[in-house]
């Protein structure tokens, strides 16, 4: 069976172990977070997770049944097998040396991409997309001088119930 | 009215109907204790905190209800993770109080001081920590809900020293819990495939586990059995969930189990098998596993669907609701079985059980181990709860004593511990004083948990241990000898104890039998004797467990010792 990339978003109660409950059994049973994403719902006492792994269907789906034994799991949901919409985040710091300052801002004006933080030695992006987009991105900032960065995992939202 | 932690604690084991308590003090639960002191809550001072948790499991197997312990914090709570690990994998429910530092002091190094919730994340149901007074009792309350629900198993409540000494208002009737049994929906389509499924089986097979045990279900799954003349064979957790006496019963199969159960799973052509999980030591090579059935799984847990074994037809739910359902269904829709059919199948599996029978070489100079079992088991008649060490005299006696009644066989299957059988066997004795309760039990297993002997000699708790003393690991010796040319790497354990002194410095009665003629005249007067019992048995050194199946070899290919293998 193929292995492909697999987005999980779990619904868990916001307890203090929650996380680690969910890193050691996956982790515990041989499977690899490949990313995480965690933050509160609409109400404060349950937490949503967005994870990605790679396995095969049989593998995913031990998963899926390995996260639902945990006491704290409300709702498992593999949203690759569904219509969603992904993002992720990068926020990106260039160094403006005086050699590059000219033609780093030339291509945050063409590629319009979003400063939210800036002064006479730097610049901070705001980047956000899927997957692929934010890979191009980086792509193009690379030549530029990337002096540091921080990419989120991937957020996911199914587009229907 | 306000109550103190220590008194939340004990009002709500009671409302829990805990009756019993194995523990051990320490600096940390002193608060606990001292209301132990003033309450009438019957309480266990066990000697090792392992030995705290495998009396707990004892009594929740024998009994079927949760097994409660109380240890310290620090070593007193990670003495407790062998038998929280035992009793995980064997799906058995427990509540483990463990005692912690102030909340204070938590994270800093205190003296006694360990993160066991982190501990034993890995081999709990689920575990607590108990930070505010405000959460005691309804934490108390669900750690029993989980534990008994659904697919059972052991749950850590940590309870912070300065948490048990502050007060709040106590009312179990306006707790309120989340609810953790899994919702059960039987399901039309699926019993009607099961239907199709038996209806068009020539060779059908009912392989029982641990989990008809746990849910209760050895009533129905003997009825069903007996009703459509569908032979049985089982795991060792599922010993008992069939009567180990009735013709349809073929034994245990697997690694160990007999001839004809495994010939039975190799040529069946539907396998229904209930609440077991497909252990490896279960199925031997995956590849060629009952590889001429249909197969169909009841189980309570949906991780263990399609996990080791691919499953034709898996049907979620606890044992007892799903076999109720199916047996009514079949009722329903008049499902009938050609006798002649099956009557074929039946004689097909005795002439198995005819070809190769469960059997050993009987001798008349040394004791062998599986003769002590069969004389335990007649003289006892099979009313007796038995419970083991791990290996060889786990092995023979899920070979040679026929168990009819489940929760009858206490044994630790999925993790195999040695040392748990004194403790249980003490645990089960606590719940039933009037029957035999008999720890058939190895040299080396027994001296894991020897300390217990001071347990039952001070409370006067009456378990007989059967003691096979070969003076080996004997079933690593076995693999020794099979695979690793008899180069026999410290499993030799010829010095040890005089365990008939040893057990009178305990207090417990010691006795010996070295010929075959003395071995019924001894078991005889242990059993009689209202006092623990020692009974060592000095049985055949190299001894070897048969039939065997080789690591990772098809069950249907098995060593039969002294005969040629067969295939």
């Amino acid at each position: 069976m193929e292995k492909k990339e697999h987005i999980i978003s779990i619904l868990v109660h916001n307890k203090p172990d929650v996380l680690a409950r969910i890193a050691g059994i996956l982790g515990g049973k041989g499977y690899n977070i490949e990313s995480l994403c965690v933050n509160t719902t609409t109400q404060y006492e349950i937490s949503k997770i967005v994870m990605t792994t790679v396995g095969t269907q049989d593998i995913i789906t031990r998963i899926e049944n390995q996260l639902q034994r945990l006491v704290d799991v409300i709702q498992v949901d593999d949203l690759t097998n569904v219509e969603s919409i992904h993002r992720e985040l990068v926020m990106v710091r260039l160094n403006l040396t005086p050699d590059r300052k000219e033609q780093i801002k030339k291509a945050v004006d063409t590629n319009k991409w979003k400063v939210i933080a800036s002064a006479d030695t730097y610049m901070i992006l705001e980047i956000t997309g899927d997957q692929s987009q934010i890979d191009f991105a980086l792509a193009r900032l690379e030549p530029l001088g990337i002096a540091d960065m921080t990419r989120t995992g991937i957020v996911a939202l199914n587009l229907e119930n | 009215m306000k109550l103190k932690g220590t008194q939340i604690l004990l009002k709500a084991l009671e409302e829990e109907n805990v009756d019993i308590i194995f523990g051990y003090p320490g600096g940390a639960v002193l608060d606990i204790y001292d209301e132990l002191y003033k309450s009438s809550m019957k309480h266990i001072l066990v000697r090792h905190e392992q030995g705290a948790v495998h009396a707990a499991d004892g009594y929740a197997r024998a009994t079927g209800k949760v097994g409660v312990c109380l240890v310290t914090s620090g070593p007193g709570a990670t003495n407790t993770v062998t038998g929280i690990a035992t009793a995980n994998m064997d799906s058995i429910p427990l509540v483990v109080f463990t005692g912690q530092v102030p909340t204070g002091l938590i994270g800093n190094d205190a003296f006694q001081e360990c993160d066991i919730t982190g501990i034993t994340r890995p081999c709990t149901k689920h575990n607590f920590l108990v930070r505010n007074i405000e959460d005691l009792a309804a934490t108390i309350k669900e750690a029993f809900h989980i534990a008994r629900s659904g697919r059972p198993g052991p749950v850590l409540v940590d309870l912070p020293k300065n948490v048990m000494a502050a007060a709040a208002e106590y009312d179990p009737a306006s707790i309120k819990i989340r609810n953790h049994e899994p919702a059960y929906r039987p399901a039309f389509k699926k019993m009607n495939n099961l239907l199709e499924m038996l209806t068009a089986a020539k060779k059908p097979l009912i392989m029982t586990g641990g989990g008809v045990i746990l849910g209760k279900a050895s009533d129905l799954l003997t009825k069903m059995a007996q009703k459509y003349q569908i032979p049985v064979t089982g795991t060792l957790m599922g010993l008992g969930s069939f009567p180990g006496t009735d013709p349809l019963w073929l034994g245990m199969l697997g690694m160990h189990g007999t001839y004809y159960a495994n010939m039975a799973v190799s040529h069946c052509d539907l396998l229904l098998a209930v609440g077991v999980r497909f252990d490896d030591r279960v199925t031997g090579n995956i590849d060629t596993f009952a590889a001429n059935a249909k197969i169909v799984q009841v189980d309570i847990d949906p991780s263990s669907i399609n996990k080791n074994v691919a499953v034709d037809l898996p049907i979620i739910g606890d044992t007892q609701a799903a076999l109720k359902d199916l047996i009514k269904f079949l009722d329903e829709h008049n499902y009938e079985f050609d006798k002649s059919q099956r009557q074929e199948w039946l004689d097909q599996i005795d002439d198995w059980r005819e070809k190769v029978p469960l059997s050993y070489c009987k001798n008349g100079e040394v004791i062998k181990p599986q003769f002590v079992i069969e004389t335990l088991y007649k003289l006892t008649k099979g009313d007796a709860i038995i419970t083991t060490e791990v290996g060889q005299n786990q092995m023979w006696t899920a070979q040679f004593f026929h168990f009819d009644n489940p929760n009858t066989f206490v044994s630790s299957g999925g993790l195999g511990t040695m040392g748990f059988g004194l403790p249980a066997a003490i645990g089960v004795k606590c719940a039933f004083p009037d029957k035999h309760v008999v720890d058939i039990a190895g040299d080396g297993s027994i001296q894991m948990n020897i300390q217990e002997l001071a347990t039952a000699a001070q409370y006067k708790i009456n378990v007989k241990i059967v003691l096979l003393n070969n003076g080996y690991l004997g079933m690593v010796r076995q693999w020794q000898e099979l695979f690793y040319e008899k180069r026999y790497s410290h499993t030799d354990m010829t010095y040890a104890p005089d365990f008939v002194k040893l057990a009178e410095a305990f207090g417990v009665v010691g006795m010996r039998a070295t010929k075959p003629e003395e071995v019924e005249a001894v078991l005889k007067e242990g059993l009689a004797l209202d006092k623990p019992v020692l009974m060592d048995f000095r049985v055949s050194r190299e001894e070897c467990v048969y039939p065997m199946v080789h690591p990772g070899d098809s069950i249907n290919n098995m060593s039969l010792g002294s005969r040629e293998t067969i295939n």
